[in-house]
């Protein structure tokens, strides 16, 4: 890779600062005071039919200035989803609807003049339901007497499998080879079932919005969203306002992780501004945020896999079932990707096939989520790999390193499998798996480590590993776009729809822009999403703005660059080839040099003035993936089944990295997301389908002191589709610590945990099981 | 929780007066756990003008006024040194520390809180309430006392012993309620066994601990049969786990504590 | 109720109800830093010095804070900005919600002239939640922040 003075390099965030400081930057920072409260008054039951609402008495009460129930809004059916349009999500949602779904679904909304008379007018609210029998078990949601979706005025916009007479959101098949034969074929055959739960973002910042009409009658909206454009659509479409009479700005986000992907208070706060001409806001309690946003899918997941004697694997059978909870978010994207990013791991099979279907319950709605589906395909793969090695007899990275995706390899699924629709054949040109797998094994002491170790009475320390894909974003249909602007002095303005959610893309597209321009990360002003004064962007998903985004700005700047050599050349009147131009100063031998603040000043003061501007955009004709390989070091109790992370090493091949510290924090990040699944998170619901886990006392998320030691490396890798090299780095983190600790925990005490959370109490339950057995 | 009107007493009289004139009024101790309730209260007793932030020592005990904090027990010597820290150590497990800076002992203690990490090594040691009206009663009564409590606690006093202890908090996360908790401590040749997080209020394990004090000697077979005794405590179940599971825990961490303080040195 | 107490330094009078918290009183006068995060005193999020000690604005009633000093992030600018360094030096500083809190809580960390080992900073630091680094990082640029000041 060419020498870069800006990119690869150690750089601080552009806004660390001022966050810290405590400046004004997130949605509800930046609420107009006498904005109006909106609460929501929320579903009760698991699944109930609204008999009759009556909102007089709320109405009377002082302060109180719109109550909007179903009645207030035609039925026109949307999905909240927030992915590229026409979305492979159902349209199963309505503003507010006569049925409610889920615990915590909408039944009507209060706008008063604050808190206090906003809630009580929720209270005041009376509303009569019919009870329905809810589906609160996913493996007997297909063809039960329940219907959570009875309507008929809901659809899909291409065929996705939708089938809601049968409790089907969407479904999905498909099938290289033949799997019967290979599998009948085989010498050794492996098969085991796995389950994994919901798991809540718990982002730090809870979903807010506010709205307002401007001076010009606009509705304006801030929200805390991952997807400003697609939050302006979806709002256009469902509450039939002109695009053009929507602005929404995407202020600093407090964490995202695919929560704020889909829209939530958004519909009800440009509702209520519409309709009261009044400021609004509508900030997500915690409680709501747990009990009325989403989680990721809980699925189960049976895999079968057959291999030679050898160690050569020629068949993988993946069948699946997905809980899409009460609406259809992402229903049939996030499975395939359960499939598309992990069975290319194991490119040299014979066959494969890939089948489930995602269905409805009267849960609350999943929806996208970092891993998003990879990271649950992962667990239940990536076990049973190390269950085939121990049939084998063989070292599970062994049996990896024999039958892994390499550099310049590919798999068929790539072209059978895009997201919703049909795939894009590509090859992986950039692949250190086997550089990731041999560093990895070496940092957490693999050969000397590995299985286990006693270390003292009713202590046992032992290894596990998984090797894990992601994407960079969705191949023709992601689209990212930056304008770049030069300023009097010589600085730049680069404005991107991309959304920084704070993982930090506003400084990493400021490094692109800045290491083309030739300047100071600081002389390149860097803004973002504001669907009025910057370009076009999906928003921050799919593991995208690096790769997208980032390319998007890359050839911004390349055209900057070239639009300020021809000025300088007209300036100094010389031929452009002739200016050397590191991006501060324009030399031309035997005349005095020429300064680019000097330019910009005649460029806007003095002579043959003209704003400088360009723009550039970007959609990916493939989706390179990062690798991974993760190893974790763990302790644990054999009395009791607690076990501790002592160390999680993982390599991760992300192309290169352009700003490093912030890519760690991608990982590591990920990783601990990753580790909360695996190890203790949970939302759990009640018998009657009321959420159990819906705060932070309940619902546990890792601290700083559940895991002892990250050990975090990259791979000397680079793509050349990528800008400067780079892949994405923000989901993949998130994928392997499931199947790793589960692998621990076998090679620990010799038993497998096969659903998620892996908790101290299932490991002594199956120790003590195990222990029967063998008697 | 909605308060009506905050008042902040004078007087421990004005609290108790308060407190007995009407059912929906509350002493507000650190306010932290009162917050989560979806009570009404009419009135909210505050009693932070009565000087109850202290911790005196006497030669035979410490004294420590009900509205001293967590975090000031936590970093008092005279606690520290105490059992071997066991009350520190358990306290340390509480939350973080901005929380323990904030929630008092009184209030710890009066919400009879079945999560609760202070009580089991209160249990474990010997630990009495000094309330306005009632005057002195020992930890163990009070917490098997039913009703609505009437009176104003105004300090706590632990007897000071030569002693050591052990705690130990099973835990999902370091933020995480108690699955189960447990002290064990040794003192002037008697064991004394508190298991709360059951997940229903803290107790001692008189079962177990008989075992252990009738013992002609302390070896690791009459540790194990005191281990399963503690097994016959009242577990159930709840999302953190399950009865069984508790149990287990129970006999575990039984067994290592009493091993911990046996061999430890006074 | 009216009560007065020193904001950063500066005498201010609030009115307020009896069972209005302080992250929602200041919150009301305009001070945003303080933000709230979970509601159940679980993340740190709304750390506020109360007499320079740490403590969860969400859960202090803001009558009992007549009289009191309180700090917030605004008030120790030095804190925040070095701090912010070291962060940024690690990729330490991702969403930054609960930054405000962290910087709040370091300052009284070091006010109160604790050891900057690794131990200490976890315990210290454990109730101030980050769902975005994985928490390593933090450690790293809080140890670096707090041995620069020795």
């Amino acid at each position: 890779m060419k020498k870069t003075k800006t990119v690869n390099q150690q750089v601080p965030s552009v806004d660390g600062k001022g966050i810290m400081m405590g400046r004004p930057a997130f949605t509800d920072d930046l609420t107009p005071r006498n904005a109006l409260v909106i609460k929501v008054l929320r579903s009760p039951h698991a699944f109930a039919k609204i008999t009759s609402i009556d909102t007089s008495e709320a109405e009377r009460i002082e302060g109180v200035e719109l109550i909007l129930t179903h009645k207030d809004f035609k039925r026109n059916a949307y999905t909240r989803a927030g992915q590229g349009y026409p979305e492979p999500s159902p349209h199963d949602k309505f503003v507010l609807d006569e049925y409610v779904r889920y615990v915590g679904d909408e039944v009507a909304a209060v706008a008063a003049v604050d808190e206090a008379t906003a809630e009580a007018a929720v209270k005041a609210i009376d509303v009569e339901y019919e009870k329905l029998d809810p589906v609160l078990d996913f493996e007997t949601a297909k063809d039960n007497d329940t219907l959570v979706h009875p309507e008929d005025d809901i659809y899909e916009m291409f065929p996705i499998g939708f089938d809601p007479k049968r409790n089907v959101a969407a479904s999905y098949h498909m099938e290289v080879g033949d799997v019967e034969k290979t599998l009948s074929e085989s010498e050794i055959t492996v098969e085991n079932t796995y389950y994994t739960q919901a798991q809540a973002h718990v982002m730090l910042e809870p979903h807010t919005v506010n709205a307002q009409l401007d001076y010009q009658n606009r509705l304006v909206l801030i929200s805390a969203t991952q997807t400003p454009w697609h939050v302006r659509r979806i709002l256009s479409q469902t509450l039939e306002i002109p695009l053009s009479r929507i602005r929404v700005i995407k202020p600093r986000v407090g964490g995202g992780f695919g929560g704020k992907q889909a829209i939530h208070g958004e519909m009800l706060a440009a509702a209520v501004t519409m309709r009261t001409g009044q400021p609004s806001r509508l900030t997500y309690t915690r409680e709501e945020v747990f009990e009325s946003s989403y989680t990721r899918h809980p699925m189960r997941m049976t895999i079968r896999m057959g291999a030679k004697r050898d160690g050569t694997i020629t068949s993988i059978d993946f069948h699946g079932l997905s809980d899409t909870g009460a609406y259809g978010e992402h229903a049939l994207t996030v499975y395939m990707v359960t499939g598309s990013k992990v069975l290319p791991l194991y490119n040299k099979v014979d066959a494969v096939r890939f089948q489930g279907d995602i269905v409805y319950t009267n849960h609350v709605s999943s929806g996208a989520y970092r891993g998003y589906g990879a990271v649950q395909g992962n667990y239940a793969v990536e076990s049973t790999i190390d269950m085939l090695a121990e049939k084998l007899g063989m070292d599970p990275f062994a049996l990896r390193e024999k039958n892994m995706m390499l550099e310049n390899e590919t798999s068929p699924i790539f072209e059978i499998m895009g997201e919703g629709t049909e795939g894009t054949a590509m090859v992986m040109e950039s692949n250190k798996l086997d550089y990731c797998v041999a560093r990895g094994k070496e940092l957490i002491g693999y050969d000397e480590k590995y299985p286990r170790r006693e270390t003292g009475e009713s202590k046992v320390r032992s290894i596990g590993g998984a090797i894990a894909m992601q994407g960079s974003g969705i191949p023709y249909i992601d689209m990212g776009a930056a304008t770049i602007k030069l300023n009097d002095d010589g600085f730049y303005n680069l404005t991107v729809g991309a959304t920084d959610i704070g993982q930090g893309s506003d400084t990493i597209l400021a490094q692109i822009a800045a290491e083309q321009l030739g300047v100071a990360v600081d002389k390149v002003i860097v803004y973002s999403s504001d669907t009025d004064l910057t370009p076009f962007d999906v928003g921050a998903y799919a593991s995208s703005t690096t790769y997208v985004s980032g390319n998007a700005v890359l050839k911004a700047a390349r055209s900057m660059r070239r639009m300020v050599i021809d000025e300088a050349a007209r300036t100094l009147d010389v031929n452009a080839e002739d200016i050397t131009f590191e991006g501060e100063v324009f030399k031309v031998e035997g005349s005095a040099p020429l300064t680019l603040s000097d330019l910009s000043n005649r460029l806007y003061y003095n002579e043959d003035q003209k704003q400088l501007t360009t723009t550039g955009s970007y959609y990916g004709t493939k989706s390179p993936p990062p690798f991974m390989a993760g190893f974790v070091e763990i302790e644990l109790d054999t009395e009791t089944g607690e076990y501790e992370i002592l160390e999680y090493a993982s390599v991760v091949d992300c192309g290169t990295t352009i700003n490093p510290a912030l890519a760690r924090g991608q990982v590591e990040g990920g990783l601990m997301q990753g580790i909360g699944m695996a190890a203790f998170e949970d939302v759990e619901y009640s018998k009657k389908g009321k959420m159990i886990t819906g705060d932070l006392l309940n619902y546990k998320i890792p601290t700083n002191l559940s895991v002892k030691k990250f050990t975090t490396e990259f791979a000397d890798s680079y793509e050349e589709s990528g800008p400067y090299g780079a892949k994405s780095v923000a989901e993949i983190g998130t994928d392997t610590p499931p199947a790793a600790i589960a692998n621990a925990v076998y090679n620990a005490v010799g038993v497998r945990i096969d659903s998620l959370p892996i908790t101290p109490e299932k490991i002594q339950k199956a120790m003590n099981d195990k222990k029967e057995n063998d008697v | 929780m909605k308060i009506n009107q905050l008042k902040q007493v004078e007087t421990l009289d004005e609290a108790y007066r308060l407190l007995n004139e009407d059912r929906r009024n509350v002493v507000i101790a650190g306010g932290a756990w009162l917050k989560m309730s979806s009570r009404t209260v009419e009135t909210g007793i505050d009693l932070s003008n009565l000087s109850l932030d202290y911790i005196e020592e006497t030669p035979e005990a410490l004294r420590i006024g009900s509205m001293t904090t967590l975090r000031q027990l936590e970093t008092h010597a005279g606690v520290r040194a105490l059992y071997k820290g066991m009350l520190s150590t358990s306290i340390s497990q509480i939350m973080g520390v901005g929380l323990r800076n904030l929630v008092t002992i009184g209030g710890s203690i009066i919400g009879k809180y079945g999560f609760s990490d202070v009580l089991p090594a209160l249990l474990a040691m010997e630990t009495s309430l000094v309330f306005h009206s009632q005057g002195e009663i020992p930890l163990e009564d009070f917490l098997e006392s039913k009703g609505r409590i009437n009176d104003v606690l105004v300090s706590i006093n632990i007897r000071k012993k030569k002693g050591v202890g052990y705690f130990k908090k099973v835990k999902q996360t370091a933020l995480a309620f108690a699955t189960l908790n447990i002290a064990v401590s040794r003192s002037e040749g008697l064991y004394k066994i508190a298991i709360g997080s059951r997940p229903s209020v803290a107790t001692l394990a008189r079962e177990a601990m008989e075992e252990v004090n009738l013992a002609e000697s302390v070896d690791d077979e009459t540790i194990a049969r005191a281990a399963e005794h503690a097994t016959s405590l009242k577990f159930s179940s709840n999302p953190s786990a399950s009865e069984d599971y508790r149990a287990i825990l129970a006999r575990v961490y039984t067994g290592r504590g009493l091993k911990e303080v046996r061999d430890c040195e006074d | 109720m009216k009560i007065s107490l020193t904001l950063n330094n500066r005498p201010k009078t609030f009115d307020v109800a009896p069972d209005e918290y302080l992250v929602d009183t200041l919150r009301r006068y305009g001070y945003t830093s303080v933000r709230r995060g979970c509601d159940t005193t679980s993340c740190g999020v709304c750390t506020l010095l109360v007499d320079d000690k740490p403590v969860p604005s969400c859960a202090f009633l803001s009558a009992r804070a007549d009289g009191a000093r309180l700090t917030t992030v605004e008030g120790i600018p030095e804190t925040a900005s070095k701090l912010a360094e070291h962060f940024g030096e690690r990729g330490a500083d991702q969403c930054g919600f609960c930054n405000p809190g962290i910087a709040l809580a370091v300052h009284s960390m070091e006010q109160s002239g604790m050891p900057a080992d690794d131990a200490t900073i976890d315990h210290y630091l454990v109730g101030n939640l980050c769902r975005c680094t994985g928490y390593q990082s933090q450690r790293e640029a809080i140890k670096a922040y707090l041995g620069d000041k020795k």
